[in-house]
């Protein structure tokens, strides 16, 4: 097995918690965070459900200390909290003494700041600071500038597996020997943008949302910021660190079917775990438990399971379940969140339950894990896809 | 590090920069500060059916493409990595203003699919049906150059594959004009070639496609070699300078080696001066050219410097209208190319002849 690349630290913000340590109390007592939208006013409120982190934008501003004539958007914001926590915990407080690098991902970045100013640009003066945060890479540019990062900055955005594709860059940077630390993962806030967006393509439920289950009615959207701290092993030995885990495996592959939708055999899906199960150097057998991407829609959780089964074959699905019924799908920082997840799994041998689930897909016959589970975990395979076709896998061995 | 030799490269601007066997020889010039890229004959690339629904954007990432590809004489690459500042634009501003103005209602699907950054990298995978690694990099000015440095990653990880890279951008009716607002852009009406005897800040904005297919095989076919690509998001004029320096040693170089130097002055009085600075201090004694007043500024123009690059190479000339200084190199063998967007996401390349 390949030993893989370090992770030293990690932080998260979401609608189950504002810290780790919170997330985590949620998981285990199976307490998710899905409600009714607060926070944003939209015609759509009473007929869906969302996993809304319940802290209005000048609460966040409080919480990071932000001047008043701040343009951060929400994602940033959520990204700066997570972020942060991230760094803490791996004991970085010299950012400049290694070469360190940022890379996020988002897929809306400023857009709630765009939709609540859009039309009053031409009149307000005062409102124009928001016109900078049209572009995503300002959202990272912002939590960059927050963390002290002023060398190798990016973003990625390839729609819901975004966060995947930046901890796979970042996992790839360090092997290469271009970077010796980097943060990675994503943030998404919440905005009328993607309720809309994601209203159209009639896959939202207005019910608490039933990963891999036979009468599921589409997902919930939710808003979270979720980063990992990768380290080269020669500052992990220099600094005698802590090591949360590994990510070994990682792969990225197109599924090169439709724009939006996902194919009947989960081709894009099959391609991404094999080849990161190769890259890990293992063989499916050797996954004790599947994060899977589970958003809960019609087509997702049916080509996502098809593809697992060619995988895993009919006898041997791992145990696996979907967190998503607890966050909501947090869209390009679902693929960080569910890393952290991931890492408390192994940190806690402990598998997360698949809430709200009670039939097994007709075509599938496949049943999640609906409790907790302890359990001894050592390798843990996530996946993520998004539009565009972009599916992508992770693999997490424990330390 | 693996060798990393661009194969074939196509670059749809404001200029007719697809127009076979030309080198910048027809010049259009604008009066406006937002102006549009010279469209090349779409049809010659994309069905009609597909045609219809494709935003500017999509239309001249597929387009920019197909021309790569078709230069460098493949197929099928073994990975698409795009980037974008601000994706497609068109219509994810037109999918915002039907939520704005109707309340919510009357929506439909079609302009919400478009509207993600990676539409053009899923829109190419599905037109080559192409399974491979697909990504999209959305960091202002280092969009294109952090998909070329993914791109470095994986030749050494994959020997003797072909990589799509590729750098779009598209202008929006409403958005872009957003810029004039909060000062990016500039309120006055300007000649685009007089742009430098600009005393205003702000810049000119526009469009474009660049799209490369590198890979790591030596053959007599290469076009240019892509030596180095960094990127920084923050840096003063001084620390610029000597992240230049660093970057010239780190390839066994001196500064008296670059035959030329490639800059993104792009006429903004309040950030054109670190441009200026290495004008006048290292690299006075080269031969300085700038091409933003000839394709505007876009978070992705900075492709179109490579594009340059290639093009000094294979016609081992340099057309006038780049000149910044009146300094000639005999001949070209090593371009560095510097960029950065409003004093951020700078990037330093070294570019090579074959």
């Amino acid at each position: 097995m390949s030993k893989g690349i370090a992770i030293t630290g990690m932080g998260i913000i979401s609608s189950i918690g504002n810290t780790v340590a919170e997330n985590l109390s949620s998981l285990r007592a199976a307490k998710p965070g899905i409600t009714r939208l607060d926070l944003i006013e939209t015609r759509h409120r009473d007929a869906i459900m969302v996993g809304e982190i319940k802290k209005s934008n000048a609460e966040l501003e409080t919480q990071i200390g932000l001047a008043k004539d701040n343009n951060l958007s929400r994602t940033s914001m959520l990204g700066i909290i997570a972020a942060r926590e991230a760094i803490v915990q791996a004991s970085i407080d010299d950012i400049d003494a290694y070469r360190t690098g940022f890379i996020s991902g988002t897929s809306v970045g400023g857009m709630d700041m765009t939709e609540r100013y859009y039309t009053t640009y031409q009149e307000s003066p005062e409102f124009r600071k928001y016109i900078a945060t049209q572009h995503a890479g300002a959202t990272t540019g912002d939590i960059a500038r927050h963390l002290g990062i002023r060398g190798y900055v990016t973003t990625i955005s390839t729609a819901c597996s975004s966060a995947a594709n930046a901890i796979m860059l970042g996992a790839r940077m360090i092997k290469a020997g271009k970077l010796d630390r980097v943060i990675v993962g994503g943030t998404d806030g919440m905005s009328k943008f993607t309720i809309n967006g994601f209203g159209t393509l009639m896959i939202l439920s207005d019910e608490a949302c039933t990963p891999f289950d036979e009468n599921r009615k589409g997902l919930n959207l939710g808003e979270a910021a979720a980063y990992i701290v990768l380290e080269s092993d020669k500052i992990v030995k220099k600094e005698n660190k802590k090591v949360l885990g590994y990510v070994s495996g990682w792969a990225n592959a197109n599924d090169a079917f439709h724009q939006t939708a996902s194919s009947a055999e989960g081709e894009g899906a099959y391609l991404a775990m094999k080849e990161a199960l190769d890259i890990a150097e293992i063989t499916p057998d050797a996954i004790d438990y599947v994060n899977v991407h589970g958003t809960a829609t019609p087509n997702n959780d049916m080509s996502e399971g098809t593809a697992m089964l060619r995988i895993f074959g009919k006898e041997n699905i791992p145990v696996f379940s979907s967190t998503k019924a607890f966050t909501g799908h947090t869209l390009a920082a679902a693929a960080s969140v569910e890393a952290v997840f991931s890492l408390l799994s192994l940190q806690e041998n402990m598998v997360f339950p698949n809430l709200n689930f009670k039939t097994p897909i007709e075509a599938l016959d496949m049943t999640p894990q609906t409790t907790c589970l302890e359990k001894e975990l050592n390798v843990i395979l996530s996946n993520s896809f998004g539009f565009g076709g972009n599916c992508s896998t992770l693999i997490f061995t424990k330390a | 590090m693996s060798k990393c030799y661009i194969k074939g490269i196509a670059s749809i601007t404001a200029q007719p920069t697809t127009v076979e066997d030309q080198f910048l020889e027809e010049i259009i010039s604008y009066q406006e500060s937002i102006f549009r890229a010279s469209d090349p004959n779409y049809k010659e690339f994309i069905k009609p059916a597909a045609m219809r629904r494709m935003s500017k954007a999509v239309k001249m990432g597929v387009t920019a493409s197909q021309m790569a590809l078709k230069q460098a004489n493949i197929e099928q690459p073994d990975a698409i990595i795009t980037g974008t500042g601000m994706g497609c634009r068109q219509d994810s501003e037109k999918f915002l203003e039907k939520i704005l103005y109707d309340d919510e209602q009357y929506l439909t699907p079609t302009l919400f699919i478009q509207s993600t950054h990676n539409t053009v990298g899923g829109q190419i995978a599905l037109g080559l049906k192409c399974k491979a690694y697909n990504v999209t990099y959305v960091q202002s000015a280092v969009s294109f150059e952090s998909a070329i440095i993914d791109a470095q990653l994986m030749l050494d990880e994959q020997p003797n594959s072909n990589i799509m890279v590729g750098g779009i951008d598209e202008i929006a009716k409403t958005s872009s004009r957003f810029h004039i607002l909060n000062g990016d852009v500039k309120k006055e009406e300007i000649h685009n070639l007089e742009l430098l005897s600009s005393t205003t800040t702000g810049t000119i904005a526009s469009e474009g496609a660049t799209f490369m297919v590198i890979g790591n095989e030596d053959t007599t076919n290469n076009i240019a070699e892509i030596v180095d690509v960094e990127i920084k998001y923050s840096a003063s004029v001084e620390e610029i300078k000597k992240d230049i320096l660093e970057f010239i040693a780190r390839n066994d170089l001196e500064i008296t080696a670059i035959d030329a130097i490639v800059l993104g002055n792009n006429g903004d009085h309040s950030f054109d001066h670190y441009y200026q600075e290495l004008q006048q201090t290292l690299f006075k004694d080269t031969e300085q050219l700038y091409y933003k007043h000839l394709i505007g500024e876009y978070h992705t123009a900075s492709a179109f410097a490579y594009w340059i690059g290639t093009k000094i190479f294979e016609y081992k000339n340099v057309p006038d209208v780049l000149r910044l200084n009146d300094k000639k190199s005999q001949e070209h063998k090593n371009i560095l190319i510097y960029n950065h967007y409003r004093g951020e996401n700078h990037s330093i390349a070294l570019l090579r002849k074959c």
